[in-house]
């Protein structure tokens, strides 16, 4: 199929398929897919100009999806949403400019492509090793594995990180009784988002490969609460970076919308697979999926500094 | 519980199914009338092209997600 605004010839199939699969792990996981969705697009010819934009754009309309089943299952936390935006938009545009700076100064690909695969890298093996000592101990206690109780009775194995967080008391501090957290510090919460945002801006994509890992474990929010909430985040974040690449030409909505058919389905399947599932195990499971980001990036990296 | 399961899954498929039918006839109601039209606002009019591109995606997400609840409500109340 010929798409116009972009000038290219891609399988409609393909795109669906693309969509699905990133559709559903960002349900699940609260994570926008971008570092499958790139290389992806990429790969079939679509310019990366085009490659950018369009992902932003699937993005916004899969996280909607995703976000309202979650809304329904109260996964939400609407007022740490709301702090969270401020700090993502103000790190994402101090992301974008760290881009512009290392254009100038060095092998850009290069330095994003080797900061992408150690970050990444790093956040997987934590992750694993975390969800792993938690479900580890939860199997020697009384701590039952049932997935019906509370979302706020999360466990994690270094609740200590959270616990020293929200023992700042820099001022104003914020009570979050939807995610259970009885006090704390706006700050803490805004560096969390501006570091997230930093890693949208530079990297690109939503983020939630360190979004959602950094509100459970300096946060302390629970698990579900973190994914609904990051969906939530990521729909502001991402629609603004849409509108932003939109004026400049770099979205093709055509391929955007036929992608988000696969990814529509694929979130609301994703979603309502979280309430079947305890927090140490989306953890564990999401451990999977920054490694499969590291891989890609790494094959791609050795293939264009190939002699 | 096993049959509270069983409904749960029936709910499930059957929203997907009529998301799924209603996302593919959005898609080529777009595809047949505002193709064209979105080609040329994308050289002629940037600024309007990025809010119709925008407002496509939240009309996909939410008005498609609106009517499916609606449906899924109505085929509910209908079964019972």
């Amino acid at each position: 199929m010929f798409f116009p605004i972009s000038g290219v010839h891609l399988d409609p199939i393909y795109l669906i398929l693309i969509g699905f699969v990133v559709g559903t792990l960002g349900g699940f996981f609260g994570v926008g897919g971008s570092f499958l969705t790139a290389p992806a697009l990429f790969a079939v010819g679509l310019p990366m100009n085009f490659v950018v934009g369009t992902d932003l754009a699937h993005i916004v309309g899969k996280s909607i999806v995703a976000a309202r089943t979650h809304r329904v299952l109260g996964n939400i936390d609407l007022k740490l949403a709301g702090i969270m935006v401020i700090g993502t938009i103000a790190g994402s545009e101090t992301g974008v400019q760290a881009i512009e700076f290392l254009k100038k100064a060095a092998d850009v690909d290069l330095v994003v492509g080797s900061v992408s695969v150690i970050v990444f890298t790093g956040i997987s093996l934590f992750c694993a090793w975390e969800s792993w000592m938690t479900l580890r101990a939860k199997a020697r206690t009384s701590w039952s594995s049932d997935p019906t109780l509370s979302k706020r009775q999360d466990a994690t194995a270094i609740d200590g990180f959270a616990k020293a967080v929200q023992k700042i008391k820099l001022a104003p501090m914020v009570r979050l009784p939807h995610s259970g957290i009885a006090s704390i510090s706006f700050w803490a919460i805004l560096f969390v988002s501006f570091i997230g945002g930093v890693f949208s801006g530079f990297l690109g994509g939503g983020a939630g490969y360190i979004r959602m890992p950094a509100m459970v474990y300096l946060l302390g929010i629970p698990t579900h609460i973190a994914v609904g909430t990051d969906l939530f985040e990521i729909i502001i974040s991402a629609g603004y970076g849409t509108v932003r690449h939109a004026m400049k030409g770099n979205v093709d909505i055509v391929i955007a919308l036929i992608m988000q058919t696969g990814a529509a389905l694929g979130a609301r399947i994703g979603a309502n697979l979280t309430q079947y599932f305890t927090g140490p195990r989306i953890r564990l499971a999401f451990a999977s999926i920054p490694l499969l980001g590291a891989i890609v990036i790494a094959l791609r990296l050795l293939n264009s500094h190939h002699p | 519980m096993k049959s509270v399961k069983i409904s749960t899954l029936f709910h499930l498929i059957m929203e997907v199914t009529i998301y799924a039918v209603l996302v593919s006839a959005y898609l080529i109601l777009v595809l047949h009338f505002l193709l064209d039209w979105l080609k040329e606002l994308f050289t002629k009019q940037p600024e309007v092209y990025a809010l119709v591109a925008i407002l496509l995606m939240i009309g996909q997400s939410v008005g498609l997600e609106r009517l499916t609840a609606s449906l899924v409500h109505f085929a509910r109340q209908r079964r019972e």
